[in-house]
Parts: structure tokens; sequence; C-alpha cells
């Protein structure tokens, strides 16, 4: 479904990207495991067109989107759910749902906002509310709510846990399972190996803007001296 | 009491065609970040297209509410042309060359607009149905005034459906906050851009053709309306259209009462209420903060370095000449000459704030004539000597420098520029209505050098070596630890702060020492030309300095001084053959804006590093 090769990346001189490839199958969840600064949030986006790629190729769903413009590739079924969530603080839940709202494409069944308040009960309760007065974890689930009415073939999860209570962190792994069983790819990514290992099918390990490791969750539980070399802090 | 009620019903109408032009203008910067100057030019094709479709078509309700419709929506697409041509091209360039693009549309429509509809002013026909008046509370009022009351109301009630009742609204208070996030989504920006600014041009337009009852059509509109709508966003708040509403309301009526207890003051007041704002309510009365508009990326600025030898040769070559030819030249060409060095003088001093300091001026002239003036009126006034004169244009314009300024370094980005720009509107009003002291619009005439330097090859020496020492000085205020402290709190106030430089301090004094070299300039200008007008701080000279220090390049030392040159010498050169000199010299500013976003000597100088390998 997406598969990403030699790609690199630069801000202003300095190299950030340097020939990352990774691959997401259909239906699949992959995570990006790494540190802070290792290179997870630009990968995303420059897979998203937010940062223009140097070099290197961007299949998705058969294309190449590298140097598409990011109104472009989110048309094509990529959805993207930044790590600051950028909310619309001044819009309502159901006007920031509306931004995010396209056609179907498809074959996943279509999302509306009946059936995203159903996956995340707490934004139904809050439907008026501006963004700006939300909680951390309702801001989250409210972006990906947001993405999802675009509905995606598959989105890129920037650090979905990043800053919420433990509990959040569960439901957030229920909704994760949730949005597989419905068929939807994803690739995440994420620094708590707890949450990932959790939700996820396989691991690709980025450090200083390079790709590291690669493997099944299976395999990386069973790696002691790779989590140990490039995750632990 | 009756005279009151009329006031405050003429104030409503005014009020309501502000809100009209106002409105575009803020809906255009929410979404856009750009503050367009042209938007006053839109205004004015809408009254001059209104003026040439009510009088084509037949005559009638049909002719002449057509006729504003239309002209309203050609302004429209006006506008869209304009923002697929110049504006989409610079969204990520720095606020004051937005700025100055658009100044440069303004440049050209003025021109367009000479050629198409001529000098004279044009009077138009009134409204079918609305040519009488009407009784209240047993006075006669206008009924053309009551229906333009109606229409504020209306627009403001119909855009606040559009923007909260649509989908096409919402994505745009979406990308207000965050467009690029919008892309994100899958949002084609660029069609909802194009869009804002479709809306915000018709509104503009339709404002103008609105007044095609009212008032002559005439070439200074764009001007007029251009300050005032500025006045209204910015009260406001940028980007808030109920802010618009509230300070449309606001200045409308403080224009209609102002003239009836203050008549003296008018114009003064409403810039002082401007500045009052900004000054309690740094982001207007209903905006909000700033946020940061996500899309650019701030570039580091480029140390400014010792000039490369070639700049070097050049700059000695071209001081040779400033020294060596004179002799050999007519009064005309030393005239010419005097007012280079005064103006490279004036760029210098606006390049202190804008480029190590990182500030935004928009006011500079204010300076420049705050010295002129302090010369000429301690001659007037105290019969002081050409020098004790000369001595006091830096004292005046300096404290007035450190006064405003005072006020003016706590804001940033736009806000500074306007609230620069209502001071020095300020000072122009004062000068241009105080006739008792200045004037008026007639000047102080016979402001003329001591016998000693009267001889314009004396005078020419003397402005060179003032200019070329205040110069000097500025460069070597810029590489002193003043200089240092000043570039590091622009590129990050918080970590200078954490090294213990005051930052406030530091951006004040460099706003004062700015303003005192300014009116050095502005002093030697007053002898030199013998007299003093308003029109030395009035908004096209401060947008001249502008160019010059744009045009050369901010990064730059050597940019100001080029920047000057090039557009004295261009100035002068075009007035000479040709009538239409802004169409060229704005076509000149948008083609320098699109293609050298660095400057001229900017330009230059990465041609010759690229050439030369990083020097």
């Amino acid at each position: 479904m997406l598969s990403v090769s030699g790609l690199s990346a630069y801000y202003g001189r300095a190299q950030i990207l340097d020939d990352v490839a990774l691959e997401v199958g259909a239906g699949e969840v992959v995570v990006l495991l790494g540190r802070n600064g290792a290179g997870k949030s630009t990968t995303m986006k420059a897979i998203m067109g937010l940062v223009p790629p140097a070099a290197g190729s961007v299949r998705f769903d058969g294309a190449e989107i590298a140097g598409r413009e990011p109104f472009e590739i989110a048309r094509r079924g990529l959805g993207y759910v930044p790590e600051e969530r950028r909310i619309f603080t001044e819009l309502s839940v159901l006007e920031n749902l509306e931004v995010g709202r396209r056609p179907a494409t498809a074959a996943l069944r279509p999302w509306t906002p009946e059936r995203l308040f159903a996956l995340f009960p707490s934004l139904g309760s809050m439907q008026d509310r501006p963004g700006g007065r939300m909680s951390g974890g309702e801001q989250q689930m409210l972006t990906i709510a947001r993405t999802l009415m675009g509905n995606p073939k598959l989105i890129l999860l920037d650090e979905p846990s990043e800053g919420l209570a433990p509990v959040i962190i569960e439901r957030m792994a229920e909704a994760i399972r949730a949005l597989k069983a419905e068929g939807l790819s994803i690739l995440l990514s994420e620094q708590n190996l707890h949450f990932a290992q959790a939700v996820s099918d396989r691991a690709t390990i980025i450090e200083k803007g390079r790709i590291r490791w690669s493997g099944t969750i299976p395999e990386l539980l069973a790696a002691d001296e790779v989590r140990e070399q490039y995750l632990s802090v | 009491m009756e005279n009151l009620l009329l006031q405050a019903l003429s104030g409503l109408a005014s009020a309501s065609s502000l809100f009209l032009v106002a409105s575009g203008l803020t809906v255009i910067f929410g979404v856009s970040r750009v503050v367009n100057f042209a938007h006053g030019s839109l205004y004015m094709l809408g009254a001059y297209l209104a003026f040439t479709l009510v009088t084509q078509l037949p005559r009638g309700h049909l002719g002449f509410w057509g006729g504003v419709v239309g002209a309203a929506i050609i302004v429209g697409l006006i506008g869209v042309v304009v923002e697929v041509l110049l504006l989409r091209r610079i969204y990520r360039a720095p606020e004051l060359f937005q700025l100055l693009a658009t100044f440069g549309v303004v440049l050209i429509v003025q021109d367009l607009a000479l050629m198409t509809w001529g000098a004279q002013d044009l009077l138009g026909p009134r409204a079918p149905g609305l040519r009488g008046s009407t009784e209240i509370l047993g006075l006669r009022f206008p009924l053309y005034e009551l229906f333009l009351i109606g229409v504020g109301p209306v627009v403001l009630g119909l855009l606040w459906l559009l923007f909260h009742r649509t989908r096409w609204g919402t994505l745009v208070r979406a990308a207000t906050q965050d467009r690029e996030m919008v892309g994100a989504l899958g949002v084609n920006q660029r069609m909802l851009f194009t869009s804002v600014f479709f809306l915000g041009s018709l509104l503009a337009g339709l404002g103008g053709a609105l007044q095609l009852p009212r008032e002559s059509v005439n070439l200074h509109m764009d001007l007029s309306i251009i300050t005032e709508a500025f006045v209204v966003v910015v009260v406001g708040g940028l980007g808030s259209l109920s802010g618009a509403a509230l300070a449309a309301l606001l200045i409308g009526e403080l224009h209609a009462f102002g003239i009836l207890v203050l008549p003296k003051i008018t114009l003064v007041l409403v810039f002082l209420v401007m500045a009052l704002v900004l000054v309690v309510r740094p982001h207007g009365l209903l905006g909000k903060p700033e946020a940061a508009a996500r899309g650019g990326q701030g570039s580091a600025a480029p140390l400014i370095g010792p000039a490369p030898p070639a700049l070097r040769r050049l700059g000695l070559a071209a001081l040779a000449v400033a020294v060596l030819l004179p002799p050999f030249l007519g009064d005309y060409a030393l005239s010419v000459l005097t007012e280079m060095a005064i103006l490279v003088l004036f760029a210098a001093s606006l390049h202190l704030i804008m480029g190590p300091g990182g500030m935004a001026s928009f006011g500079h002239a204010a300076y420049f004539g705050l010295g002129a003036y302090g010369a000429a009126l301690a001659g007037q006034w105290l019969g002081a000597p050409m020098l004790a004169g000369l001595a006091l244009a830096p004292l005046a314009a300096g404290i007035f420098g450190l006064v405003f300024g005072f006020f003016c370094v706590r804001l940033s980005g736009v806000y500074a520029a306007m609230l620069t720009l209502a001071f020095a509107q300020i000072a122009w009003s004062v000068a241009f209505q105080w006739v008792e002291l200045t004037g008026g619009d007639n000047g102080i005439l016979g402001v003329w050098p001591d016998r000693w330097a009267a001889p314009k090859l004396v005078y020419y020496y003397l402005a060179l070596v003032l200019c070329l020492g205040a110069t000097l000085l500025l460069r070597r205020v810029i590489h002193a630890p003043f200089g240092y402290a000043l570039r590091a709190q622009r590129d990050s106030t918080l970590r200078a702060e954490a090294i213990g430089i005051d930052a406030f301090r530091i951006r004040w004094l460099g706003f004062g020492l700015a303003a005192a070299a300014a009116g050095i300039a502005g002093g030697l200008f007053a002898y030199a030309k013998g007299s003093v007008f308003p029109t030395y701080m009035d908004i096209p000279r401060s947008v001249d300095a502008l160019l010059m220090v744009l045009l050369g390049g901010v990064h730059t030392l050597s940019g100001p001084i080029v920047g000057a040159l090039a557009l004295t010498g261009l100035q002068e050169q075009l007035v000479r053959i040709t009538d239409y000199w802004r169409l060229v010299l704005g076509s000149i500013i948008v083609l320098l804006v699109l293609f050298f976003p660095q400057g001229l000597a900017g330009a230059a100088r990465a041609r010759w590093e690229a050439r030369h390998g990083d020097a």
C-alpha cells in the first residue's frame, strides 16, 4: 500500500532523513519507533509532502506521490494525524470534522460523524464545543476523527500516545485496533514501546534519520540488544 | 441636539461604507496574512468602473444597480488576477515585502486609472429612487445615506452566515488558523485563497461603487480609504469581522463628532485613537494574538559581514566620484547629488531598525519630517542659525523617536508596522492642521542655509560629510556590542534575554538612534530645499524609505545605500521621460519583489559569492 525508499529530507542545510525505506501493507499496522529527534515526525511529514523530500520515492496505492502537494496526497487517500494535534481551536467539534470531510473512495465503509462518535464516545457529548476548550486526550481523538472524515485508505499517526494519561492511552489503543479491524492501514510513530506492541504488526526503528532495524513485533521483543541500543532512554 | 442626531446618522453612513472596505481587507488578511495595500486601489476601481457602467447603461434602476453590482464583480475578478499573478508567489515572503509588492500594485493602478479615466474628478449620477431626503424627528436626512446605513449591517449578517453556515466558510476559518493543516486534510488552499481574494476584492469594489452618488470619483480615493481601512482593521483586530464592524462604527462616529467638537484635530484624533487602542490592547479590540501563521519556515538572517573586496572597491570608486566630480557640475546636478546623499542616510537609518533590529517601521518619514520641522521651526521662531538648526534636527527626531518607539517596539509584525504608521500620521496631521505653528499645507518657506553654506557646492560637501559620517557611525554601531545585542534579540528575544540582554531597552534605543539619524537627514533636506512641507512625513515618503531598504536588500549594509541611489536616480529619470512614471516604478517594484526577494545588493552579493565560493 505504502512503499518508501531512499527518502531524504533537509531543514535548511541540516539533513534530517537519510535513505529512509519502509513498507506498509494493506490492512497492516506498522510502527516507526525511535527516540526524540530520531526523524519520526519528519518521515511522516516528508511522506505527506509537508516537508519536501530532497530525494527518494514514495509510492502509495500504486502511484508515485513524492513531490506532490499535501492536498493532492491527501486526496489520494493518505490521512495525516499530526503530533501537535493542530485542532482548529475556534471551530466546534462538528466543524473540525467538516473541514476533514472528503467523499468516500476506498472500499472501506465511509465515515460519518455518528460512526466517529461511536468510536470516540466522549466527542459525541461535546459536538458544539470549540476545539480550544477540550482536554488533550479529547483533542487527540478529535484530530484522528477529523482525518478519518476524509475516508483515507492509510493514516499516518504521529505519536498518538504522547502526553496522555494511561487510561486514555488504553482507550486510544482500543480505537486503533478497531480501525485496523475496519481494514484501515496505519503507519504509527511512537516512543512508547508498550503502547506500540499492543497495536502493531511490525516495527521499523529509526535513529538519527536512518532506518536501523525492521521486523515483526515478536522479533523485536526477542531482540534485547536492538531495544537496548535504539530505544532505551 | 438636532445637529447631534444628524451627525450621528451621517457617522453611521460613513461607518457603513468603511466597514465594507475594511471587512474585505480583514477577511483577506485573516487567511493569507497579507496586508493588502492595493485594497484601496480596488475600492477606487470600483468607483471608476461603476461610473463607466452606470453612465453607459440605460438610465433607471436596472442601469444603476446593475452597474454598481457589475463593477463590484469586475473588481472581484481583478483581485483574483492580482492574487494569481502576484500574491500567490509571495505568501512566504516577509510582511514588509508583501506590503511593498501591493504598494507596487497601487502605483500601477493609479496610472492605469489616469490613462483610462483622466485626471479630472468625475461626478456620477444619483441613485434612482433614493434621490430625495426624508424627515427624521423633524430633520431632513438624505435617503441614500439611510440606505447606506442599512447596507453595512446587511453585509455583516451575510458574511456571518457565509462564514458560519457554509462549508466554504468553515474551511476559510480553519485556514485562518492553520492553513498547512487544512491542506494536509485535502483542501486545495490555492483555490481557497483565490476565492477569498475574490470575496474581499468584491467588497472593496462594492464599497467604492456605492460611493458614486455620494462623492466625486478621483485618483486620490485609494490612499485616503486605505489608511482609514487600515485603522479600522487594526483597531478592530486583524482578521476579526465583528471587530472591523465595531471599529468602523467607532471611527465613523469619531469623524462625525470630531468635526463638531474639535474641528482642528480631526485627523489626529483618528490616529490617536488607533495608537491608544494598540497601546492598551496590542491586538486590537477583538483581535487575538497573532497565531504564528503556520506554513512558512522562518529563515535565519544571514550574518552581516565585511563587504567583499569587489564591493569595497566599487564603494571607494563611488566615493571618489562623489568627492571629485561635483566641482565640475551645475546647480541642478548638485541638488540631485545632495538629495541622494541625504536619502542614503535616511535609508541607512531605517535599515538599522529593519535589518539588525528586526522591527517593522511603516512610518519612518515621521522622523525625517520631525528633523526638518525641528530645524525650520528653530530658524523661524528662535532665529537659530543653520548649524544650530542642524543640531536640533536629530534632537527633535530622536526625542520623538524615543517617545513613539516606547510603544512601537513592544509590538511585532503587522501591528508594529501599523502603530509606527499611526504615529507618523499623527505627526503628519499636526503639521497639516496646526496652521499657526507650521503653516499647514503651505509649509514653512525661506529655510535657507547660512551665507557661508549658501553656494550649492559648499552645501553639497556639508551634506556629504554629515550624511557619510552618520552612515559610517550607524555601521560602526551595528558592529559594536550594541549591534550584537540588537541582532541577538532579533534572532531570539527569549535567548537574548536569557543571557542578560534587556531586549526592550535595546530595541528602544535602536529605534531612537535610527530616528535621530533620520532627523539629521530631514534637517539637511530642509535647508537644501529651502522649505518644509507636511509631505516630508506622509505615507509615500515612508514607503520611499522602505523601498530603498528593501530594494537594496535588508540583510546587507550596502543594500540601503544602493537602494537609495537606485530609487532617487530612477525616479529622477522616470519623471523626466514619462508622465506615467508610477506605472513603470510600480511594475519595477513588483518584478523586483518577485525575482529578487533579497533585494538588489543581496542578489548581487549572492551571485558574487556563488561565483567565488563562500566568502
